[in-house]
């Protein structure tokens, strides 16, 4: 069974909800990335999204390119992020690692090198923004034959016939954006995202996450009440931002942001 | 003919290229537009239209025009230009704006984006914009602000937003991030006028499907004018509008050689170039499987060349298609060589091509003395050189 499904069904028979944080791997420096990964379980992630460098990251808002274009200073690419990984699974076996990017990485890797090295680095999901499910079938197959769930997303104006389409072709959980826009951008309007849920829980049985607009501990208890699981990424990479000339102080910044966040979620 | 051409497929594929990959968010969107696109390319009404427009508002036909001192002087092939240069706003560009922002108005769209490198495109979209009364806004990367500044100034002058794009390499690859992050953002009221035939289907397919009126118009002057075919086609290749535009409607026809011109910038050799079907590899970007310009990571490499319009990392998956097919072969000029095709064309025809089209002008030079006096050549004048005028100055050291 794959980590992904073990830890959901860990999670709902405690009741508790997925804490996912997303950080950008090589961001601010390849140093960081392994230490702040084991930091964030300590504190109380679930499942780590670990954001994979694009030089064109078009799904993204002006925060998370910039951690990109960060990474790749050093070079972070995708290799150098399984290594990370790799890296990441000696010391923790359990907490699953979803690596979350563009297609054109893997392309250029190639479907079937990318899904071996993604299976030797224990790798468990693979979400990949510009690939939907009509193009995604050769990716799927390779992943599924190796245990690695591939995670779609679905957005606010996603028909019914498409939320039935990624319940048959993903797996692990679906991911929904809150927001029609960029990641990092607005404020969620909970009342949307509560009458959009219950459409997709009508549709899917898989554990549904939400992201795009989670900043602080208490927009994400709100949408722990309604999800299975909650993403947070622009808010921890601008405390990266903001301390570039000291990234131990982003990292404590980071790990209080997660505890609190954890605690509203619990309680 | 044995095989008629007849791509892509109803999910946009030219082969293993072209295709949607684009982010969920965009998915309905994209279907909206295919289905309008469908529908109004049917429709009597809005071909009639489109055809009232591109004659009495574009000024087609645009002629072909025999360059017979050019010819003379090259000693080989009969030249003829396709005078895109003189259309409205002075580039192809407009002949697909007109399109969609016609598309855009039956859809009840009412904002406008678009992407632009040498700000040919955005001129043609700020006009078209301008003309339906429709809110105009133009992504543009910072590096092409300032090299196009004519342009951003006539943008401006039609009532449109520029907007200065800083991220990344600050060229069209961003603007075009930019806009489609405008999209996501803004998808109920706004319609995205993509310049090239790149970027999800239906884009290639559509945007195609407007420009064809170049091949399709040169096809029949030739006949009427030399009795015959032509022998070799020849256009540049950034995204690849034109080119396909005059390429298309002769694909079937065996006997005509097509050539596609890439910016090679410094040179290939160098790496600073902008020429991805001769020297990049396929991927996937801006929503399409295309030839790349990308290292071993898959990161988009940042490209090079003296014309911002063909300053692009990718090229439309069309282009993929006929360079692995073979049935058209693309070759590439630097800036040096298609500087010398500027001044060439201006001081042998009286003629300024812009910075686009002088890499085409650039090849026929080299391509029209190893042919027979009696071949005919096309090549397509994309664009005029008013708006070049300040780079050229720059480059040569003279201050305007």
């Amino acid at each position: 069974m794959s980590r992904l499904k073990t830890r959901f069904e860990e999670l709902a028979k405690t009741g508790r909800k997925a804490l996912i944080p997303f950080i950008t791997a090589g961001d601010p420096n390849p140093e960081f990335t392994v230490p702040m990964m084991h930091a964030m379980v300590e504190a109380g992630a679930d499942i780590i999204e670990l954001g994979v460098p694009f030089s064109d990251p078009m799904a993204d808002g002006p925060v998370i390119q910039r951690a990109s274009e960060r990474a790749l200073e050093h070079h972070t690419g995708l290799t150098k992020v399984l290594e990370f990984a790799t890296e990441f699974r000696k010391k923790d076996q359990q907490t699953p690692v979803v690596l979350m990017g563009y297609l054109n990485p893997i392309e250029i890797m190639g479907y079937e090198v990318f899904a071996n090295a993604a299976q030797k680095a224990e790798i468990d999901g693979v979400l990949t923004v510009d690939l939907p499910p009509e193009e995604a079938e050769d990716c799927v197959a390779l992943l599924k034959a190796r245990d690695i769930d591939q995670i779609f997303l679905l957005a606010p104006n996603s028909p019914v016939e498409r939320i039935r389409k990624m319940n048959a072709v993903g797996s692990g959980y679906l991911y929904y954006v809150s927001l029609k826009g960029v990641t990092g951008a607005g404020h969620l309007d909970i009342d949307d995202v509560k009458q959009k849920l219950a459409q997709i829980r009508e549709n899917t049985k898989l554990p549904v996450g939400v992201g795009f607009g989670v900043k602080n501990a208490e927009t994400a208890k709100t949408v722990a009440n309604l999800a299975d699981g909650v993403v947070v990424g622009s808010a921890f990479i601008s405390k990266i931002e903001k301390n570039l000339d000291n990234p131990e102080k982003a990292k404590q910044q980071i790990i209080k942001l997660i505890t609190s966040m954890r605690q509203a979620m619990d309680s | 003919m044995t095989d008629v051409y007849n791509m892509p497929d109803e999910r946009g594929h030219f082969g293993p290229y072209g295709g949607i990959f684009v982010a969920e968010t965009l998915m309905p969107a994209i279907t909206e537009l295919n289905e309008a696109y469908q529908r109004y390319m049917t429709d009597p009404e809005f071909i009639a239209e489109l055809d009232a427009d591109l004659k009495h508002y574009v000024g087609r036909p645009s002629p072909l025009y025999h360059a017979q001192r050019w010819s003379k002087k090259l000693a080989g092939a009969q030249i003829y230009l396709k005078r895109e240069d003189l259309n409205h706003t002075g580039a192809h560009k407009i002949n697909n704006t007109v399109g969609q922002a016609l598309l855009a108005k039956r859809m009840g769209k009412t904002r406008i984006i678009a992407e632009t490198g040498a700000g040919q495109h955005g001129v043609a979209t700020a006009t078209v914009a301008a003309r339906l009364g429709l809110e105009c806004v133009v992504y543009m990367g910072a590096v092409d602000v300032e090299r196009q500044a004519l342009n951003v100034y006539r943008m401006k002058l039609l009532g449109a937003k520029v907007v200065a794009v800083e991220s990344g390499s600050r060229t069209l690859k961003d603007a075009l991030n930019e806009a489609m992050r405008d999209w996501v953002t803004n998808i109920d009221d706004t319609f995205y006028i993509i310049g090239t035939v790149a970027g999800p289907h239906p884009y290639p397919v559509m945007v195609r499907d407007f420009q064809t009126i170049i091949g399709r118009e040169a096809k029949q002057q030739c006949l009427e004018m030399t009795g015959r075919l032509p022998d070799a086609l020849v256009a540049c290749v950034g995204g690849g509008s034109n080119a396909i535009g005059l390429f298309y409607p002769f694909i079937d026809d065996a006997s005509v050689k097509i050539y596609g011109v890439e910016a090679a910038g410094d040179g290939i050799e160098t790496g600073r170039h902008s020429a991805p079907l001769c020297a990049g590899r396929p991927g996937v970007l801006h929503g399409n499987r295309t030839y790349l310009m990308a290292d071993d990571d898959g990161e988009i490499i940042e490209t090079h060349s003296i014309s911002a319009g063909l300053d692009y990392p990718g090229v439309g998956p069309e282009h993929a298609w006929l360079k692995d097919t073979g049935r058209a072969e693309y070759v590439n000029i630097t800036d040096e060589e298609a500087l010398q095709g500027f001044h060439d064309l201006t001081k042998l025809e009286g003629i300024i091509p812009a910075l686009e089209s002088s890499h085409a002008m650039a090849y026929v030079t080299k391509l029209a003395p190893t042919m027979n006096k009696d071949e005919i050549l096309i090549v397509n004048l994309s664009g005029r050189g008013d708006k070049d005028i300040h780079t050229m100055a720059q480059r040569e050291g003279i201050k305007i």
